[in-house]
């Protein structure tokens, strides 16, 4: 009899469990739709500036969610607002559906939120494994344990394909490999929200494909990835959803299967956009710039130029095509006179200008648009029309006489070029730091091509810009090149090189690898170039 | 509650309203120092506010007063004149003091030396001996700031205490005067004193060089090409250098110039009110000088305005002393208090605009 009641108990009990579990998968089945970041009408402003305005955004588990728009949209508020790093002025954040409230980035860390910045957050003197464990609690307050962590880590590494050694110290690895520390760092921490703002701007081709699989193998475990981009192209590849962005508003989201690129492009600036150009057909003139056998060496006593030749002539734009660091800078300045070459001969205008002084270059009828316009480009604290007296103070229309500097006419120059180039400004004695990057890049360029060179160098001439300026800025290149001038322009976008460039050549470490015609070469040879492939073999003979 | 962004009207008020809250700030500053140091002195059991009267009425009360503030106006605003050339191309140089000193010494071996029939060009070659003497000690940390990148701030605070002793070397020896019992050099020839220009006070023409001098310096900066140069470097040398400009070069001639102006300042004081080269003429000008330079903001304006305050503290802290028993260095906290205050101005002006953005914000919110 008690046996009997016993067995029903427990019969009722195993049931009871039964129909629970049951339950419980349903509700993990629901759980599964439900979104795992959902972050409902965000507004953030800074001072008079709306950067997001009402912004909704939903991720699922496994997805891959790209985040479009150009420079300026509010990608990187939105994000940093879900990383904890700003406070939202109104809105919510719910993650797994309840509501969180983040008060700074550790908090978003423990939550399982990790971020990847463009700039990497790594010591470049220590090595991967302690870059990763940095700042975590260890298991033994008393006794660091490198190698368990470092046993966990290949565990990790080996399951995403994320292939690293972790003793190796980060200032020797490549920026693909150290961006790879940063995503191991993120997973270690047991991140399954990663956010990645554009990982693709400092990657060749190659490197980009293995960032792609990786990120495939991430979600594949029920992690969420959000990829920021302004690239059309990789984000129609890699994302499974689009949230498109524009002026601080959210636009629409839609899935990648269903939308082309032209459509993408029209959501993202919200008119048609006219990536190709037509060019003139212009016939090629003097000699402008020649180079031969080239070398110099870098801030750090480096190698960074070897024997570089290219010629640039009147009427063409030569485009130098590669990754970032591979010499490019040093190549500007070279030319500029900013950096004394260690052999070889430069000429402008058939004048020999090796190892000349700045101001030297400047009279032979160069100009040059610097990569850093911050920096280099512009003394921020003076106004727009001091910067456009910048070079060539002393002479007319600046100077008279040699001795007075007229302020007047540097603001009679500014006034013509303001309205010449429509730079937005409200007043050309205003400090120019005011000025949106687009509209400091007018500056300097306005300035540049204001003094009719023979050639113009243009660095990354449209690197932090959007569509519209740049646009704006390719256009009034093509434009000079009609005008005769010669121009060599250095970008790392390749996209760019290939729409307004004559001829390519392209750079990796110091050295030409080769030339190119845009539209006869392939974009995968050019890519492969810019990723050395060519010299792969050679060097490693040589270790 | 949603503002439009940012229009051309809001960015132009804004810019217009920078400059007076620079000025409220800078009084602002003024005034809590002078709080602090009034607490300062009725610690030593004098009331502050009968003090601080005393100190003003001392250093502009009488005409008298006003002549001797304005005398010692006259070599703080010609070295400050000089340091702000310097601070304005982006060099810490703290030589001033070394400066006038050799400047004095070159400007008295030559009044000493030579005899030129018209005095007045006498003085014109001793002054500009004294430019000479103070651009080549400023012209050496200026050439291995250029060359090296040696830091300026470490050679001119050596080269100081260089000069200073061999100022007392060259009184206690070559330049000592004959027989005399003092380490003092010989009188200058009273033809080249320089003129009074209010009989029966001590005011010499040397405060009207320095008015001249003021003037010049706006010119120098603003109105030519080198001190255009000179600001581009003090602002950004990488920029300069692209844009041409020689940036060795720039930070040569600025601490030639700044050294040159020290020196005129020492020869002044010398040939205009002391005739003689002695111990410590300079009273420490050198350093105050570096005070003024930054109260001033490096403005013609401002330097000039800050000069006269700081030349009154000093004339009123004897008076202030005299009468109401308060000791001069209270005066010296005073002046630190100020260095102090005007460092935070900047504090206080961002605090300014962040209380005029809430007002503005209450306001439209309403």
């Amino acid at each position: 009899m008690f046996k009997a009641v016993g067995e029903l108990n427990l019969r009722r009990f195993f049931i009871q469990r039964m129909i629970m579990g049951l339950l419980m998968e349903n509700e993990e089945t629901t759980s599964a739709n439900q979104p795992l970041v959902e972050m409902r009408a965000i507004t953030k402003t800074f001072q008079n500036v709306i950067a997001n305005n009402c912004v909704d955004l939903s991720v699922n588990r496994g997805e891959i969610h790209a985040l479009l728009g150009e420079n300026g949209a509010g990608k990187s508020t939105l994000m940093n607002v879900l990383y904890g790093l700003y406070a939202p002025d109104s809105g919510e954040i719910y993650l797994n559906g309840e509501k969180i409230i983040m008060k700074s980035p550790a908090d978003a860390i423990a939550k399982g939120i990790g971020m990847i910045h463009q700039e990497f957050m790594l010591i470049p003197t220590l090595s991967v494994i302690e870059n990763i464990i940095l700042c975590m609690k260890s298991d033994n307050a008393l006794k660091l344990d490198l190698q368990k962590a470092a046993k966990r880590l290949v565990d990790l590494s080996s399951r995403f394909g994320l292939d690293i050694d972790p003793w190796a110290k980060v200032s020797q690895l490549s920026v693909g490999e150290q961006q790879r520390v940063e995503i191991l760092k993120a997973l270690y921490r047991g991140t399954n929200i990663l956010i990645m703002d554009e990982p693709t701007a400092v990657l060749t081709p190659k490197e980009v494909d293995d960032l792609f699989n990786v990120l495939k193998e991430i979600v594949k475990e029920g992690n969420s990835v959000i990829f920021i981009s302004h690239k059309l192209g990789e984000v129609l590849n890699i994302s499974d959803r689009i949230t498109v962005l524009r002026n601080g508003k959210k636009i629409t989201t839609v899935s990648s299967k269903d939308v082309s690129r032209e459509q993408l492009a029209k959501m993202m600036v919200g008119r048609e956009v006219f990536l190709q150009y037509d060019r003139p057909a212009v016939s090629v003139g003097k000699l402008v710039l020649k180079m031969s056998d080239v070398c110099c060496n870098n801030d750090r006593g480096l190698v960074a130029l070897s024997n570089i030749s290219l010629e640039v002539r009147e009427g063409e734009i030569v485009g130098i095509a590669g990754v970032d660091g591979n010499g490019q800078m040093e190549l500007a300045e070279v030319i500029h006179g900013l950096r004394k070459v260690t052999s070889g001969r430069i000429e402008i205008n058939s004048v020999d200008t090796t190892n000349c002084s700045s101001k030297f270059a400047i009279e032979v009828g160069l100009s040059h648009i610097p990569e850093n316009r911050q920096i280099r480009g512009l003394v921020l604290d003076f106004s727009v029309a001091e910067n456009i007296a910048l070079i060539n103070c002393e002479k007319p229309p600046f100077t008279k006489n040699g001795i007075y500097f007229d302020p007047q006419n540097a603001v009679r120059v500014a006034e013509k070029l303001k309205n010449q180039y429509e730079i937005k400004c409200s007043n050309v004695n205003s400090p120019v730091k005011q000025l949106s990057g687009g509209n400091q890049q007018k500056v300097v360029l306005a300035r540049e091509i204001y003094r009719q060179p023979k050639l113009l160098i243009a660095a990354q001439p449209t690197r932090g810009l959007d569509i519209g300026a740049t646009e704006y800025v390719q256009k009034l290149l093509i434009e000079k090149r009609s005008e005769n001038m010669g121009i060599l322009l250095i970008s790392s976008d390749l996209d760019e090189i290939l729409a307004i460039s004559d001829r390519i050549l392209v750079i990796y470490e110091g050295k030409i690898m080769g030339e190119a015609i845009p539209g006869k070469t392939s974009v995968v040879d050019i890519g492969l170039l810019m990723a050395g492939s060519k010299v792969s073999e050679e060097s490693r003979g040589k270790e | 509650m949603m503002k439009p962004l940012i229009n051309k009207k809001n960015v132009t008020k804004h810019s217009h309203n920078k400059g007076r809250i620079q000025a409220i700030s800078s009084f602002l500053a003024i005034l809590m120092a002078l709080l602090l140091s009034g607490l300062t002195i009725s610690i030593t059991g004098v009331n502050p506010f009968a003090a601080i009267r005393v100190l003003f009425s001392g250093a502009f009360g009488s005409s008298y007063a006003f002549s001797e503030t304005l005398l010692r106006t006259t070599p703080i605003l010609i070295a400050s004149i000089g340091l702000a050339i310097s601070f304005r191309c982006n060099l810490t140089s703290v030589g001033a003091e070394g400066q006038m000193i050799i400047g004095a010494i070159a400007a008295t071996f030559t009044g000493l030396k030579i005899s030129l029939a018209s005095p007045v060009l006498e003085i014109l070659v001793c002054i500009i001996a004294g430019f000479l003497g103070g651009a080549l000690f400023g012209a050496i940390p200026g050439y291995l700031k250029a060359k090296l990148g040696t830091s300026e701030i470490i050679v001119t605070i050596m080269l100081n205490y260089i000069a200073i002793d061999l100022l007392s070397y060259l009184l206690d020896g070559p330049m000592r005067e004959g027989g005399s019992f003092y380490p003092q050099s010989a009188l200058l020839d009273q033809s080249v004193w320089l003129p009074k220009i209010i009989a029966g006070t001590r005011l010499h023409a040397g405060f009207i060089i320095a008015i001249v001098f003021d003037i010049i310096y706006f010119f120098l900066m603003f109105r030519t090409p080198l001190g255009f140069k000179i600001r581009a470097v003090g602002f950004n040398s990488k920029a300069a250098e692209y844009a041409g400009v020689n940036v060795g070069r720039s930070i040569l001639t600025a601490m030639m110039l700044s050294g040159g102006l020290a020196g005129i300042a020492g020869a002044i004081e010398i040939f205009g009110v002391h005739h003689r080269l002695l111990n410590g003429f300079t009273a420490g000008v050198g350093f105050d000088a570096l005070a003024v330079a930054l109260l001033g903001k490096l403005n013609p304006v401002g330097v000039f305005l800050a000069s006269l305050f700081f030349a009154a503290l000093k004339v009123g802290s004897n008076t202030m002393q005299h009468v109401m028993q308060v000791p001069t260095s209270i005066v010296y906290v005073i002046q630190g208090l100020l260095i102090l205050f005007v460092f935070t101005d900047t504090l206080i002006k961002d605090k300014l605009l962040y209380f005029e953005k809430r007002l503005k914000t209450k306001q439209s919110g309403e």
